[in-house]
């Protein structure tokens, strides 16, 4: 914990490794978000039949 | 005692009922108001559109939840104080809890941001909502700034003494000093939270009053009873 924290560049572009795992997580939470099927909700068109 | 006695006279049964349509003064009008604007099927609705059921919808209350989870662990923290928080178990349980609360806070909150700014969240009367939910963005990275700086060890000293020069730079050093720690720890744990907490509260209200945005290119169907499903199944 103590130790230099590892850093990435890519010419002007600097980025500690943490905070570039944390963005990484969060595109993946996003994207997840969006194709995931929300439980217990009718699809499009079966919204008629109620919840399930 | 005229009052009383109209009162018990009249047995009201809400407030633009009693109070008529002019009758009530201040009151009076702030209720109907009230009423008019944010009715209580509004405020606590039973039902809501079908297509809030996707996990993108879900951000925002996690977003509240971790503030309040941050909110409760930085009361236990106030009330102990730093050499309870960097010495005891407990207190770096505590400690740490607040630190990753706040880290979920801020992916949430910008995992939200993301989905109302690819949703065009802002539209049909929703841009009141939209720039109440940056300045709590803005607010809340002041808050965040102002608690590393009240840590009260060296990883606060350094950021402090750093900031120090950038807040002068901008001009702002005056009346904003990273340096005077009473001011910083004064902000963080008071007027700050307390208008982060009062703008999630209004921006909260705001959703209820326009509901959920509808998806671009929604069609009417979308938004008529058909279309909506039970909030609590």
């Amino acid at each position: 914990m103590d130790g230099p924290v590892p850093y990435l560049q890519w010419g002007f572009i600097q980025i500690s490794l943490a905070n570039l795992v944390v963005i990484g997580v969060m595109l993946v939470l996003f994207v997840l978000a969006l194709v995931l099927p929300f439980p217990g909700h009718a699809e499009r068109g079966d919204h008629d039949a109620g919840p399930r | 005692m005229i009052t009383n006695e109209r009162h018990s006279d009249t047995e009201p049964t809400s407030a633009s009922s009693s109070v008529g349509p002019k009758a009530g003064g201040w009151t009076g009008a702030a209720a109907r108001w009230l009423e008019r604007r944010l009715p209580i099927g509004k405020l606590l609705p039973t039902r809501q559109p079908y297509y809030i059921g996707s996990w993108v919808y879900v951000f925002g209350v996690v977003t509240i939840a971790a503030l309040a989870w941050v909110i409760a662990s930085g009361v236990i923290l106030a009330f102990f104080g730093p050499q309870w928080w960097h010495e005891s178990a407990t207190g770096r349980f505590f400690n740490s809890l607040h630190f990753w609360s706040i880290q979920l806070f801020f992916i949430f909150m910008v995992l939200h941001l993301w989905g109302q700014y690819w949703a065009a969240g802002w539209r049909d009367g929703r841009a009141p909502t939209w720039m109440i939910g940056v300045v709590i963005f803005l607010i809340s990275i002041i808050t965040a700034f102002t608690g590393y700086i009240s840590q009260q060890n060296l990883d606060a000293q350094w950021i402090a003494v750093n900031a120090k020069d950038a807040i002068n730079a901008t001009g702002a050093g005056a009346f904003f000093n990273p340096l005077n720690f009473g001011q910083m720890y004064g902000l963080h744990v008071m007027l700050l939270p307390i208008a982060v907490t009062l703008l999630v509260v209004l921006h909260v209200i705001q959703v209820r009053l326009r509901g959920v945005v509808a998806p671009i290119g929604a069609t009417d169907a979308d938004l008529v009873d058909g279309g909506t499903v039970e909030t609590s199944p």
